[in-house]
This record gives structure tokens, sequence and C-alpha cells, in this order.
């Protein structure tokens, strides 16, 4: 432990309310994670369930009319002067402490790398622009670093690829590049957001192998958000599944594999196809995700719940309770079990 | 970048030798020729038309050739010659007819084309970042009144309420001293001060239009991915704007360039008419009613050769600033 387990940022309850005409659409409603150093925490979840939204939180780039709540405390080690975490969710989005932050501290990468560069600047010119922003000011300082881990995530002729524009690229390459420039400034959070839903298979494995490979060099905490189990499998320490805005279940990668409580994460698990189980059929989850506005009270995956009792999964709203050491899960029937158990011994 | 100029200047001349010829067929559409024409006003004048004469002028003009002849003649004239042919309203040759209103023209278009510019991608800008704000209704309001009031109506307007107040008729573009003097230093101080006000109302509908395509534009630009990521890495929301979404947004408006100079030639005809600016507006118009073709011909033939220039030049201002068109253009 000690080292091993030191948390560089944990969320609390946060928030993420957008205030429509419509009404409130609670795309991040009530999330607890922490990140600790050099592990990768994978949140998983059907689209729509506010994974990209939590992730735009912890930068505090959530777009108008969203409103973040709740705390989200980053500890910067000294780095800043003080021992004390910040709470993030208290910084001016505008301000200067928070963009020293994004990119210096926590860095992002995109599910579409083509969309996610200027198409009218080079490579070069992005990757030191960021450079220039945390580490140096020194601009040839800063073209010799962008050469640098250019090279370190694998790229033929970094010097020519600098003053290459996005298009001249391939897909793997320029997810490469965008690795790159979110790495450039030494991070101890790197975000990535679906980076490989936009690449071709054989690209995704290389790519994954390099965000791994970057991990275990420099100690930095990943936040890895798919929609893929089998990714999450390969690249995560800890897991969060989350379901309407809410996280149902956050264990370690084997106990949610091995041992998963809630009756989201069991369905989700028995709808990919596996190796070893081939002739059982798939299941595939019934009913569609509801919208999050309006959502009526109790547990959100009541109305797709095979084990949804009524009076009761709908009567309240469910909290997140831990079930065994390390081990949270959102959901009633899990808890009555346990305590039943619990009475019996 | 050579080579996409290269094969841009080498698809225009099809198109040029194809206006020239629709150009050519517009002037012969009335009946008779200028020639008729011409021996009719000399005659009228009292002149004693002798027949060497008459056929003198119809050797230079190839009038006793073919259609086809004479359309080459036509053309070697105004290539080699510069001759446009003769305005037989004016009893003169077209370029010199032509030529020193068209320089005031493209003064006078070239100003307001920069006043349009500096005022609507600002206030353009200022709108779409503050949308929804007062400021921005306020823009929108001022937009559509001048999207929707004729120029004319403006500029009478506005002399109606310069001249109450102050006595002074700001019409022509001089001050009836230099009306008729050479060119001078003098002269272009004395036009100055009176440019303003034609260049407010011939740009006024331009720039009510452009502040809507700016604000437009860059609404769609501030919201895509890549705004974000320079965001997450740290950038200041100052120097992002300008240095991404605005630039993006300001690439597609650099493709009216080509369009808006003749628009803005032929728009202010009415404008030059009630301001009284000696400008090719209103001789275009003249012209027209006169059917004095070799004049409205030019006229025409000069339009669509400047509007061609026009997006030639923007396109090659677009590949400058847009890699993307640079490296594919010909390729693609
Ligand atoms: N800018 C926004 N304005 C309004 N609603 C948004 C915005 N961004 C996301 N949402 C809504 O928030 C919910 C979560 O979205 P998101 O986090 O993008 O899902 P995903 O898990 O697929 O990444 C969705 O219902 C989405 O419609
Ligand atoms: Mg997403």
């Amino acid at each position: 432990m000690g080292r091993q387990e030191e948390v560089i940022l944990e969320m609390k309850d946060v928030k993420v309310h957008f205030h429509l005409d419509e009404g409130v659409l609670k795309a991040v409603d009530g999330v607890d994670l922490r990140i600790k150093r050099g592990k990768t925490l994978g949140i998983v979840g059907e689209s729509g369930c506010g994974k990209s939204v939590t992730s735009q939180a912890l930068l505090r780039i959530v777009p108008k009319p969203g409103e973040v709540q709740g705390k989200i405390l980053l500890y910067r080690g000294g780095k800043d002067g003080t021992d004390e975490p910040v709470d993030l969710v208290k910084l001016d989005p505008r301000g200067k402490q928070i963009r020293d932050i994004r990119g210096g501290e926590i860095a992002m990468i995109f599910q579409e790398p083509m969309k996610a560069f200027s198409p009218i600047h080079t490579i070069g010119n992005q990757i030191i622009e960021a450079i220039l922003l945390h580490t140096t000011d020194d601009k040839e300082e800063a073209y010799r670093l962008g050469v640098n881990i250019l090279q370190k995530v694998g790229m033929s002729n970094p010097e020519q690829r600098m003053g290459e524009y996005p298009h001249q690229l391939s897909g793997g390459m320029r997810q490469r590049a965008m690795i790159a420039m979110a790495l450039s400034c030494n991070p101890s959070i790197l975000i990535a957001d679906e980076p490989t839903t936009a690449l071709d298979v054989t690209v995704q494995a290389q790519v994954l192998q390099l965000i791994n490979d970057l991990k275990e060099k420099s100690d930095t905490a990943v936040i890895f958000i798919t929609h893929d189990l089998g990714v999450i499998a390969e690249m995560s320490d800890d897991v969060a599944v989350m379901y309407l805005g809410k996280v149902v279940e956050y264990t370690d990668v084997d106990t949610l594999f091995h041992a998963p409580k809630h009756p989201y994460t069991k369905a989700l698990l028995n709808s990919i196809p596996s190796v070893s189980m081939e002739k059982k059929r798939l299941e595939s989850i019934e009913g569609t995700v509801p919208f999050p506005m309006n959502l009526p009270q109790g547990c959100g995956f009541y109305s797709r719940c095979k084990h949804a009792v009524d009076g009761v999964c709908n009567a309240a709203d469910v909290p997140l309770v831990e079930v065994a050491a390390g081990h949270h899960v959102r959901c009633l029937m899990v808890e009555s079990e346990r305590t039943e158990q619990e009475v019996e011994a | 970048m050579i080579n996409y100029i290269s094969y841009r200047i080498l698809q225009l001349i099809p198109l040029l030798i194809a206006i020239s010829i629709i150009v050519f067929v517009i002037i012969q559409l009335p009946p008779g020729d200028f020639l008729t024409n011409y021996i009719a006003q000399l005659k009228n004048a009292g002149n004693d038309v002798s027949e060497s004469m008459i056929l003198n002028l119809k050797m230079q003009y190839g009038l006793d050739k073919s259609m086809y002849m004479q359309y080459i003649i036509w053309i070697k004239n105004i290539l080699l010659h510069g001759d446009f042919g003769r305005s037989f309203q004016y009893n003169q040759p077209v370029a010199d007819v032509i030529g020193p209103k068209l320089t005031l023209t493209l003064v006078i278009s070239v100003i307001s084309l920069i006043f349009v510019w500096a005022v609507a991608i600002p206030i353009g800008i200022y709108s779409a970042t503050h949308q929804y704000s007062p400021l921005d209704y306020v823009f929108t309001f001022i937009g559509f009144i001048g999207l929707a009031m004729p120029g004319f109506l403006i500029a009478l307007i506005l002399i109606y309420f310069v001249f109450t107040q102050t006595g002074v008729a700001i019409t022509g573009l001089f001050s009836p001293e230099f009306a008729d003097a050479p060119w001078s230093m003098a002269k272009v101080m004395n036009m100055l001060p009176r440019l303003v006000i034609p260049v407010i109302v011939i740009g006024m509908s331009g720039t009510a239009s452009l502040i809507r395509v700016t604000r437009g534009m860059l609404l769609d630009e501030l919201s895509k991915q890549y705004v974000i990521t320079a965001r997450a890495k740290g950038v200041a929301e100052n120097k992002l704007l300008f240095k991404y979404p605005v630039r993006m947004a300001i690439n597609p408006l650099i493709s009216t360039i080509g369009w808006t100079l003749p628009a803005l030639i032929s728009g202010e005809a009415i404008v030059a008419i009630v301001l009284n600016l000696q400008t090719t507006g209103p001789m275009l118009l003249k012209a027209l009613m006169t059917q004095d073709m070799y004049l409205c011909g030019s006229f025409l033939l000069i339009l669509s050769v400047m509007t061609v220039l026009g997006t030639l030049l923007s396109d090659i201002l677009l590949a400058l600033v847009d890699p993307r068109i640079r490296f594919g253009g010909v390729a693609e």
C-alpha cells in the first residue's frame, strides 16, 4: 500500500445539471470516485450515461448551460505551495488557476483525433502551444520537447511530423499525436474519452498498448472511458459502471468480472461475446436507457431490471453502499441479500 | 501552391472565352449595327459621309466579314489595342468613356468592401460570443434594418437630414471647383470626406448580411471539438477564440470576395444616381436605356471578368490560409 494507493483526485457527490428550457437534464447525478497515482480507473456504461460529461466536469469545460456541483478535490502534492487539495468546482472556469491545471495537471484525449486537432494548424504548432503554456517559455526548447514526445509515442520522422497537418496523418498516427500532445506537459492524470472507438481494430490494440506503456513509465493516473467491457478488462485497475448519470457499481477489475453484484453490470457482462462460453446465447438488455430529464424517484435501472420489486426499488433514490472492502454497489436487492447473510452468520 | 494556382488559372481560360462569346452575342442582338447608328448620327449633324469613309469604318470593325470573323476582330481589338468599340451616345471610344469612371467606381467599391469587413466581422464575433446578450439583439435589429431598407432610401434620408441641419448638399464626390479639375493631391483630399456617406450607404446591406453570416459561422465553429481540445490544454479564452474558431469562420467569408466586388459595383448604381456620383453605375443605366450596345457589352464584359478574377483571388487567398485546400486541391 502506501505510495501505491496514493489518491490524487477525489470526486465527491459530483453533479452536472443542464438547465434547459424543457427542464433540468441531470447528465451526471452524484458521482463519487477516487483516482490513484499510476492506476487506471475505467468508466464504462452505455452511450448517454454521462461518461463524457463527468470528464468535462473534471476539467471544468462543461459547456453552457451546464452547472457543476459537489467537490472535485485535486491533490497537487505541494506543487502550488500547500498540501491542501484544490476544489476544482470552486475555481472560476475561465481563471488562471484552472487553466494551469488543464493540460498541465489533468490532460485529455478525445474520441475522434481528426476533429480534435485544428485542421489549419500543424501538429507541431498545437503541441508546442501546450508546452509553452505549461513547461517552458523558450520556443526552441518547446520544439525539442515536442519532437521528443512524438518520438516517445512511436512516430517515425518526428521532425517531419511536427510540420504536417492533421489530414496528412493516418487515424492511428493522429491519435498518437493526440496522446503526445496530452502527455507533453507531464500531467499527473490523463483522461482518455473513448480514445479508440473511432479507430480500426488493429490500430486500436496498438494505441491501448501505448497508453499502458506510457502510464507505467511516467506513473500517470489514467481515467479510461469506454462503452466496451473488453477494453476495460485490458486497461483498468479499478472500474466504475455508470448508468443514467450515477455510478452503480465501483470495484477492482477482478471483482467486477468475476463477482459482479449489480443487475446492470451482470446484464452488461452477459451481453458481450466470450470465447469460453461459445454456445451460450447472448443476452441483450431489454428496453432503452431513459432520458435523464424528469426521471421518477427510485433506482434508475428500475424499468429494465429483472429483479426489481415494486414499492421498494421505486420508492426512494438508492444509495451507493460498500458491500465489501472496496466494492460499492447501488442496489437495494444486493444490500438486503447481504444483511440477511449477516443476520444468519 | 504554384501548381494549384496555375491549375486554377488554366481552368479560367475556357470560362473567359465563353463569357466573351455571350457578351458578343448580346451586343449583336438589337437590330442594326452601331455603324448604321453612327452614320445616321453623322448625317443628322449635317456632316457629309463619303462612301470611302463608310468602307474604312466597316473594315476597321470587320463588319463586312462573317459573324465568326467579327468576333475574332472584336476580341483582338480589345486584347491588343484596348479598343472596346465606340459608344455612339457619347461619340467616343468606349474605353475613353468608361476609364475614368471605372477608376472612381473601383476606389469606392474597394473602400466599401474594407468598410464592410472592418465593421461586420468584429460585430459578428461579438454577437456570436455573446449570443442572446442585449447587444447581440441590438446588432441583430440594426442588421435587419440594414438588410431591409434599400440603399437609395438611406441615401435620400441622409442627404435630407444633412441639408436641413447644416445647409450643405452632400451630393457629388467633389466640391464644384474640383469637379472638372485634373487629379491632384488637393482633389483627393477634397474627395475623402465626401466618400464617407456613399461608402456607408453602399456598404450598409453588405455589412448587415456579413454580420449575420459571421455570427452563424462562428457559432458553428465554437462548439467544435478542436476548440474544446484547445481549452482542455489550458489556452486562455480570448487567445483561443482568435487562433482557432475565428480563423476557421473567416475562411468561407474569403470565398465570398469574388462575387461581393461586382455586386457592390452594380449595387451602387441607384445610390450613385441619388448621390450624384460620377461612377459607372448611372452610366450603365443610361447605356442600357439608350441601347448603346458596345458600352453595355463592355460593362458586362468588365463586370464578368472582375467576378472571375475576384473568384480566383479568393481561391488563392483561401489556399493560403487553409492547408487542406493547399495540399488536397489538385489531387482530389
Ligand atoms: N452540452 C450539453 N447540453 C445538454 N445536454 C448535454 C450536453 N452534453 C451532454 N448532454 C446530455 O448529457 C447526457 C450524458 O451525455 P454524455 O456524457 O456525453 O454521455 P456519454 O456517456 O455517452 O459520454 C446525455 O443525455 C446528453 O444528451
Ligand atoms: Mg461520450
